[in-house]
């Protein structure tokens, strides 16, 4: 019989096969087993925008870790995984909306993180698709983009991590010496109670119009958007791909199923009219994993029982600053930034 | 008969012909590239495969098989 590994993970998703990576490279030895396809949930679904956000202090300082080690990592990266420096554009609507791009500047210049305010006429510079009339921007340089499934196995591979195609319905089952549960909104399938809601989110993806779209394009709207409690609401938010195709989203529904790919794509329309003529050849659905506050569970959970889920719309993003925050835990070492905030424990009643 | 360019090159077809058509008559084997630079023209004829996609008077990704000539038709290969 072969011996329990140290470690077993359960979700071969982004967050799952980054806890891996983090906990080989730490010497473990590491299961990860998953019902689905690796990198088959919200990690294939989403994005992979990797981006800084700063709502508050703790979301910030996880993703300015993560997109850090992003870009650590990205010179290891095959090249399949399609990892661009693309920065985020930020636009600004109105003068309300080019105020927050300033307070946002501000807090990424204070924090060291490139960025460059523009105005009216630089914006159709940098992005000469956008329609007339917007206030202005702010870049993010040093935000970027990832094809995640293949990231994913990346993480899976180097981490020399058996991956088991089975269902897991009781992670008390599991004997190894820590068991981390990372199946993002189906978490609360193996933890009765989890602050954990499933979130739906839609995504069209066009034909290759090279040149079309630079940055990734975001309206600052967006974080009332992601952020929010409303049941449902859309945001502009555009991708380029290497390949000249865009990644148009984004939406987000809490349990309810009213028709939304059309709203968000004619908001996508009304701040680049010319989205209209492009072809969209495929659209989706996935669901984040979503916690009341919006900040992920990373730690213990009870016993050998770990949790790293509940990271909403940037697991791509904070994979790989929540798997430091959570081996440092399993392993007894200092996390490389204060883990108070993402504590299970701080929903217990 | 009309005519349309392709590439710059004069095309004549009978009206009511497809670009498709106009193309593979002409000798055009090359209708697009893929990703990888591969060589993509026509499958299915009926607009499904999507692969006959050309930029028609300067809109990408039109399909040559679902589109009648039309006088003075500028059709671009990628």
């Amino acid at each position: 019989m072969t011996p329990s590994p140290d470690a077993i993970i359960v979700g071969a998703g982004i967050v799952g096969a980054a806890c891996a990576y983090e906990l080989a490279g730490a010497g473990a030895r590491v299961e990860v087993i998953d019902g689905g396809i690796t990198g088959g949930g919200a990690t294939a679904a989403g994005m992979g925008h990797l981006v800084v956000l700063d709502d508050n202090e703790a979301e910030l300082a996880l993703t300015k870790l993560s997109v850090g080690l992003w870009h650590l990592l990205a010179k290891e990266l095959p090249r399949a995984a399609e990892f661009w420096t693309c920065g985020t554009l930020w636009i600004a609507a109105d003068g309300e909306e080019l105020a927050a791009a300033k307070a946002k500047y501000e807090v990424y210049r204070r924090n060291g993180l490139a960025a460059e305010l523009l105005d009216e006429k630089q914006l159709y510079e940098a992005e000469p698709n956008l329609r007339a009339g917007l206030a202005g921007g702010l870049l993010a340089k040093q935000d970027a983009a990832v094809y995640a499934p293949v990231a994913t196995r990346f993480l899976l591979e180097r981490a020399k991590a058996k991956v088991t195609r089975a269902v897991v319905t009781d992670l008390d089952d599991l004997k190894a010496g820590a068991v981390v549960c990372a199946t993002g909104a189906l978490a609360g399938e193996l933890v009765p109670g989890l602050r954990v809601r499933p979130r739906k989110g839609h995504l069209a993806i066009t034909d290759r119009y090279p040149g079309f779209v630079r940055h990734q394009l975001v309206e600052l709207g967006y974080l009332r958007s992601a952020h929010g409690e409303s049941s449902e609401s859309v945001a502009f938010n555009v991708q380029p791909r290497p390949t000249g195709q865009l990644l148009i989203g984004s939406s987000r529904q809490y349990e309810v199923e009213t028709p939304i790919l059309g709203r968000m794509l004619e908001r996508a329309f009304e701040y680049m009219p010319g989205l209209r003529a492009c072809s969209v050849i495929r659209t989706w659905t996935g669901f984040r994993a979503s916690t009341p506050d919006k900040l992920p569970m990373i730690g213990r959970l009870r016993g050998n029982i770990y949790l790293a889920t509940g990271h909403e719309g940037l697991g791509v993003t904070t994979s790989l600053g929540t798997a430091k925050i959570l081996a440092a835990e399993i392993l007894g070492r200092p996390s490389p930034i204060p883990a108070g905030p993402y504590r299970v424990e701080r929903f217990d009643d | 008969m009309i005519k349309i360019r392709c590439d710059g090159r004069e095309i004549v077809v009978a009206d009511g012909t497809s670009v498709a058509a106009a193309l593979l008559g002409a000798g055009v084997a090359r209708f697009r590239s893929s990703v990888a630079g591969e060589s993509r023209g026509p499958v299915c004829g009926m607009g499904v495969c999507m692969e006959c996609r050309v930029t028609i008077d300067g809109e990408a990704h039109r399909l040559a098989c679902q589109t009648l000539c039309r006088e003075g038709m500028e059709v671009k290969t990628t």
